[in-house]
């Protein structure tokens, strides 16, 4: 077993945006309850150290994959494309726009403790998102279109932060 | 008369004997050890029958050490020798303590550490800690009848890394050999799940002497997946105490006490604070060292008016750790109450009233802790086939190194799975610069001020080269017990400058040898003699691991001249330990550790398959 074979392969999954995430938690699981530093506190040093290796890298596979961004992004890095460099930050003026009206409306209801007008700006960017990891999965699955993967995945980063950011407003009105 | 063992059946594959292991839950006020008996998890008691350790521990100046309710009956007679709540201390320098003034001690400040000045001299939390555990080590073995294969120490989730460092630095003083240290709130949730067998979102609300921890879990068959934890690591019934004792001092106009006049108000406002869980007022009475006579009644209404701000400080983070998880209140099904201090009747209508249902309270939230960990020792120490439970939690801090401008780039976020390693690379700001100063940091916060610094090291012999053209890679590595350990290698040129840090109050093994050395307690014994001794039990556990494993895949795995190597390793070992020079023991086990490295490797591989595969070994035909 090839210690650097990609995150797909060590899991058992096929490389693709779209995964059954079931499957997912349980391969997750299942080499968890092989290779945990727990299942080898009273082995020797070089099991020890071996299972924390691995246990660290089935982590790393599993928090890569079970986040829609990551997977994106990771499936881009096994074509060699780095999405997210920071050449790559041109984006079409309309989507910047729509962008900056919603970060001005988090503002204005954080401000004036606008509570239902946060849970509708919330619903706006939360469709948006779910919109753009549609077409996340027809970049990536059926048009095999990457560098359309590629801006699609740079728009899904700003509804990401925005929810983000949405939630702390939420904990801020609390 | 002795009891006849009697295994579990189908408990155990090899026929080694039963391993003794225990939990030891090492709190703010009260420490236990619990084990795991025919099956069940027990805590075990005192001599005279009593289950909890008061964590006190006193100093007398003929060098002799008392520990528990001997050292906590004579506190305010001999406030500055005698050492309560030392958890609060550990790991933490003299600046990051409050409410000195109500404290009796004689602090040093010393780098890394704050120490206590006793008669004996100053000593460290740490060597303050070492003297619980070592009381309970032996309560351990006597019970037993036999010396401990290992321990799992519980330590609060929120506690950082120098409080772990810490903790694990007096478990090894203490001669005990710590198989993993177990957040407190996931040991509760190991003997809470595995009573109930539950399934579902468990929240643990562990509120004791010192610390606040809340956990959120994810229970699904046998697996205790942590979600995410946050806490507070200065806030505990100790603090109550406080706001009683002030209202003590402000109600009778007193403001300056003698130390001992301290120590006796602290315990006669834990006496009020432990009677209001059952009445609805208590009477306080006591005479001072001035012969000034106080006589006072506190109720219930007026003890929750005090404390009120203390009970909402649990609440914060409790919402931050339900967001962290992306769940709220009512996604979780069961609350699970864990701490002495759970006992106080208004935290228990504030926490119901937080989620909106009543918190389970059938475990005694005192011993809860320990019986969890018991359970995690059993199985870590080898006495069970394991696959029927498995425990993931997460590292409960950011991780991060200190950027230009004093700014924190975090590296690993808090409530990431362990262990979990993650590596950045930083590059050279001048040219020819040939030297880089990495400065690591835990915390939340993004200013390096306001975060916790772990450690500073420097990685030199940078070849100088054009700024921005090197490639420092610095990898954070935390493992399964939540410390950390952090590398750097330069990366462009092929030039490696590789180091291994261990966080600064970290001991290092000649620290510990010393103070062993120092500790009156083995000023009997000969060093060298405890050293042999260590080194037979890692060589013979060694000896152990690698035979079950050849017993295991021995034959499937490895070729005949493989395991013809082995074997003769083994041999070599075997005389080795029939001398008594540690350096040929110590030759010998290194050269077994390094020559069954392939061996292992294998059998990892095999695990991966099977685990893959979902079917056991025997089915894949090995």
């Amino acid at each position: 077993m090839d210690f650097n074979q990609d995150h797909f392969a060590l899991l058992g999954l096929a490389p693709a945006f779209a995964i059954d995430g079931e499957r997912l938690d349980q391969a997750y699981r299942a080499l968890q309850t092989e290779f945990h530093p727990d299942r080898f506190a009273h082995a020797g040093e070089a099991e020890q150290r071996l299972a924390m290796q691995w246990s660290t890298r089935i982590n790393e596979a599993y928090q890569t994959l079970k986040s829609p961004f990551s997977r994106a992004k990771y499936l881009l890095e096994l074509q060699g494309i780095q999405a997210m460099d920071a050449n790559n930050t041109a984006m079409p003026a309309e989507f910047l726009v729509q962008q900056m009206e919603w970060r001005e409306s988090l503002m204005s209801t954080v401000a004036t403790a606008d509570y239902p007008g946060l849970q509708a700006l919330e619903k706006a960017a939360k469709a948006e998102a779910d919109r753009l990891l549609g077409e996340l999965a027809a970049d990536l699955d059926e048009r095999r279109d990457y560098l359309a993967a590629s801006e699609t995945l740079r728009k899904y980063r700003f509804l990401e932060k925005l929810l983000a950011d949405i939630d702390n407003a939420y904990a801020e009105l609390e | 008369m002795a009891l006849l063992q009697i295994s579990e059946p189908g408990l155990s594959t090899a026929p080694h004997e039963h391993r003794l292991a225990a939990g030891i839950d090492l709190g703010t006020t009260n420490s236990l050890v619990a084990t795991v008996r025919n099956g069940i998890s027990v805590v075990l008691n005192d001599e005279r029958g009593r289950p909890l350790l008061p964590s006190v521990v006193r100093y007398l100046n003929d060098g002799v050490t008392v520990v528990g309710y001997d050292a906590q009956a004579r506190q305010s007679d001999d406030p500055h020798n005698t050492i309560v709540s030392v958890k609060r201390f550990m790991g933490r320098g003299l600046k990051d303590l409050v409410d000195l003034s109500t404290l009796p001690y004689h602090f040093v400040d010393a780098p890394g550490m704050v120490q206590l000045k006793t008669v004996v001299g100053a000593k460290t939390p740490v060597e303050v800690s070492a003297e619980i555990l070592k009381a309970l080590k032996m309560r351990a073995e006597t019970a037993l009848g036999g010396e401990l294969t290992g321990a799992v120490i519980t330590v609060p989730a929120y506690f950082d890394d120098a409080q772990r460092q810490a903790t694990k630095d007096a478990a090894r003083l203490a001669g005990l050999n710590v198989l993993r240290l177990l957040n407190e709130p996931t040991a509760a949730a190991i003997a809470y799940g595995l009573d109930n067998s539950s399934e579902g979102i468990y929240a643990v609300y562990d509120l004791g002497g010192g610390t606040f921890d809340i956990s959120v879990l994810k229970l699904t068959k046998g697996v205790f997946e942590v979600l995410a934890t946050n806490g507070d690591s200065a806030l505990g019934g100790d603090d109550f105490d406080r706001r009683v004792y002030c209202w003590m001092l402000e109600q009778s106009g007193l403001s300056v006490l003698s130390d001992h006049d301290k120590s006796l108000l602290m315990a006669k406002a834990r006496e009020a604070k432990e009677a209001l869980t059952e009445h609805a007022e208590a009477r306080i009475t006591a005479v001072l060292t001035t012969g000034e006579l106080i006589d006072l009644t506190l109720t219930e209404g007026q003890f929750n008016e005090l404390t009120a701000s203390l009970v909402g400080k649990t609440l914060t983070p409790t919402r931050k750790a339900l967001r962290d998880a992306g769940l709220s209140a009512a996604d979780v099904k069961g609350v699970v109450m864990v701490g002495g201090s759970t006992r106080i009747p208004r935290i228990q209508a504030a926490v119901g009233e937080f989620f909106g249902q009543t918190p389970l309270t059938n475990l005694d939230p005192d011993k809860v802790v320990a019986l969890g960990a018991a359970i995690q020792a059993n199985v870590l120490a080898g006495n069970k086939r394991e696959d029927d439970w498995l425990l993931l939690d997460v590292a409960p801090l950011s991780l991060g190194l200190e950027t230009m401008g004093g700014l924190v780039e975090k590296i690993i976020p808090r409530n990431s799975t362990i262990p979990i390693a993650r590596a950045q690379d930083f590059t050279t700001y001048k040219d020819g610069q040939t030297a880089m100063s990495i400065h690591v940091l835990q915390g939340e916060r993004e200013r390096v001020s306001d975060c916790r610094s772990l450690a500073r090291f420097e990685l030199r012999g940078i070849p100088p080269m054009v700024a921005g053209a090197a490639r420092i890679r610095v990898t954070f590595q935390v493992d399964a017990d939540g410390l950390l350990s952090v590398s750097a290698r330069e990366t462009a040129t092929g030039v490696e400058a590789h180091i291994e840090v261990k966080p600064s109050y970290g001991l290092t093994d000649d620290e510990i040898a010393r103070m062993l050395r120092e500790s009156i307690d083995h000023a009997m014994d000969d060093v060298d003699a405890r050293q042999l001794a260590e080194l037979r039990v890692d060589a013979q556990r060694l000896v152990d691991a690698t035979q079950s494993a050849l017993a295991e895949n021995g034959a499937a795995l490895l070729s005949q001249s493989e395991r013809t190597a082995i074997d003769a390793l083994l041999g070599q070992m075997n005389a080795a330990l029939t001398t008594s020079d540690p350096s040929a023991i110590k030759r010998a086990t290194e050269a077994l550790n390094q020559g069954t490295t392939e061996f292992a490797a294998r059998r990892m591989d095999v695990g991966i398959k099977r685990a893959l595969a979902g079917h056991k070994i025997e089915d894949i035909g090995i």
